[in-house]
């Protein structure tokens, strides 16, 4: 039974139904999966009762012949980042370490309610800052990936969602939640040879999901393989009154209408991503994707989004803006940490409490949004970065006159060592390049692994499709998984 | 445009973020290397350009107007928004004296 964890998702429930395997058997194997593998610090807190519990009521519900959810039987790690009922809820940030939610969010409702179960909380960046995972408060992340060069150097598993991407990377969970606002599902998947898929903005609601940038925060599966992302997807989307930009919008069967035949379809490949420098390995992989989608009958056309390179300056804009206002909550009153200095009022005690509470990634975040929003700024920096998101939503649009998806790569570089982009936060944030314009024009896009690189390292394809056309995406991201015959796993070493 | 240690400051005391010396060593050059790099919007012609004020077209919903309709956002709960509270007394936030 040993290998129930290289599994994927849509294996285990199609499993568990068919009764090839009972529920609890998976979550036993999963738990213990989990429980060994502390070195990669993937998980701050792990849940193996609510795993087995959830598979208990799974195989009753079967033993009943009672009809199962989409994601019965299959447990899966959870991005602390989503409010879940009486299980510590963090962000990774101590100024909310010991917070237990009297709510459930949205998303992760209706996971369980789809039959899903808990394998634990995953590490993350602290309040998603991040692209390495080594801003948590609990520590970095381990990608389970090392390089074949000799070095026993340990690897960032990307960000934000890096604890999401190595445990579904190193079999501790078939698949898990991640957050993307400017690539934090994206590029730690590239980083760690998995799929994920951001969908369009307001598809999965944002209620009971750690607020970061609200206009970018945009929920979505992380697993093994495409279809996997599409079955999890479908649970996790849909209309919720409680989020004011949830899309009023039906469902599509996703999973059920995966269809890897291009024919007549159109892959606009976008000229400014070709940047002055880019990797060759990372441009290698992207020819290779051109080439699968014209094996898949595609045409593929040349594209051109002419403020590309604005993109991430406008990002560094927004989000901490929006980021310094939804942070403005913790303030050590209603919940979380309190600092309060002997003989302290309420103004030293908020400022106290917020110096103690945030890691300095996120007081930079706050600090840059308190400044491009302050008076005398705000019009040149948050007015001129919202007039260019228009530009860079204008540009998608033209674009998708001409084509139906957009190929490009994920990320410029495969992952990098921990602690090796750390002092330079500007390094880090030219990360997240390329994953940033889809995020700014709310569209969904999805990285898929393409190849190993010569240091034995994944890269990963991203595609960008057009505002809910979420199958696109996935249809053009399972043409590139049959034809990448990408299946590498890392090596154990933990 | 670069800014001083004092306006980092203040950015910080606006904030509600305590720093100390320490703190603003390298919150100033970091600062000044984040501002440099996003210095180069400027460069954008947006005369003729609204700024975005929604991702996806959006009609903004009104919720009817009945008291607790969504049990799970609904009043009646003080002790589930009192349970994560650092110091709650008498049914209320606590918090350091704020009137002399």
């Amino acid at each position: 039974m040993s290998d129930l964890t290289n599994l994927g998702v849509k294996a285990i429930r199609d499993g568990v139904a068919a009764g090839d395997f009972t529920a609890r058997e998976v979550a036993e194997a999963f738990n213990a999966n989990v429980a060994a593998a502390a070195d990669l610090n993937a998980f701050i807190v792990t849940t193996p009762e609510h795993a087995l519990a959830a598979a208990d009521a799974v195989d009753a519900k079967r033993a009943a012949g009672e009809e199962l959810g989409t994601m019965a039987g299959v447990p899966i790690g959870m991005k602390d980042l989503f409010a879940t009922r009486g299980v510590q809820t963090t962000a990774a940030s101590a100024i909310l370490e010991g917070f237990k939610p009297e709510y459930e969010s949205t998303v992760s409702q209706k996971l369980w309610d789809a039959g899903a179960g808990m394998l634990g909380k995953l590490n993350l960046d602290q309040f998603a800052m991040g692209s390495s995972n080594e801003t948590s408060h609990f520590g970095n992340v381990a990608n389970p990936w090392k390089a074949n060069d000799g070095g026993n150097a340990v690897l960032a598993p990307g960000g934000s969602s890096g604890g999401s991407s190595a445990a579904v990377a190193a079999r501790l969970a078939p698949a898990a939640t991640g957050t993307d606002t400017g690539g934090s599902i994206r590029q730690p998947a590239a980083f760690t040879g998995i799929s994920g898929i951001k969908p369009t903005y307001g598809r999965c609601s944002r209620w009971g999901i750690v607020a970061f940038a609200s206009s970018l925060d945009q929920a979505g599966p992380m697993a093994r393989s495409v279809e996997d992302c599409a079955v999890m997807l479908g649970a996790m989307a849909g209309f919720d009154p409680k989020d004011s930009t949830s899309l009023d919008a039906p469902v599509p069967d996703w999973a059920g209408a995966l269809n890897a035949d291009l024919r007549g379809k159109k892959v606009g490949i976008p000229k400014e991503y070709r940047m002055d420098g880019t990797d060759a390995e990372i441009l290698a992989s992207w020819d290779d994707g051109i080439a699968w989608l014209k094996d898949a009958g595609a045409e593929v056309v040349d594209v051109s989004l002419p403020h590309t390179k604005y993109a991430l300056p406008a990002y560094y804009i927004v989000a901490p803006a929006e980021a310094s206002s939804n942070l403005a909550r913790y303030d050590g009153v209603r919940y979380g940490l309190r600092d309060l200095p002997e003989g302290a009022g309420l103004q030293d005690m908020y400022a106290a409490t917020r110096a103690a509470g945030f890691g300095p990634e996120v007081k930079r975040r706050i600090m840059l949004g308190t400044y491009v929003l302050s008076a005398g700024f705000y019009d040149a920096y948050y007015t001129q970065a919202m007039k260019v998101r228009t530009l860079i939503q204008r540009d998608f649009n033209e674009a998708f006159d001409k084509c139906d998806v957009i190929l490009a790569p994920t990320t410029p570089t495969a992952a990098f060592p921990l602690g090796d982009k750390l002092d330079d936060p500007l390094a880090m944030y030219l990360n997240d390049v390329f994953s940033v314009p889809a995020s700014l024009a709310g569209l969904p896009a999805m990285s898929v692994p393409s190849r190993l690189n010569a240091k034995g390292l994944p890269l990963g394809l991203q595609l960008v499709g057009k505002a809910m056309d979420e199958q696109m995406v996935l249809n053009a991201g399972l043409a590139i998984e049959q034809r990448s015959g990408f299946d590498a796993q890392p090596e154990k070493w933990w | 445009m670069s800014v001083t240690r004092e306006q980092v400051a203040k950015i910080a005391s606006l904030a509600r973020i305590k720093v100390d010396e320490g703190d603003l060593d390298h919150f100033v050059p970091e600062f000044n290397a984040i501002l440099g790099f996003v210095e180069q919007l400027g460069e954008v012609d947006t005369s003729s350009v609204e700024p975005m004020t929604a991702v996806i077209p959006q009609h903004l919903r009104l919720r009817d107007d009945v008291v607790d309709a969504d049990p799970l956002t609904g009043g009646g709960k003080q002790a589930e928004v009192l349970a994560n509270a650092p110091v709650a007394e008498h049914g209320f936030f606590g918090v350091p004296k704020v009137i002399e």
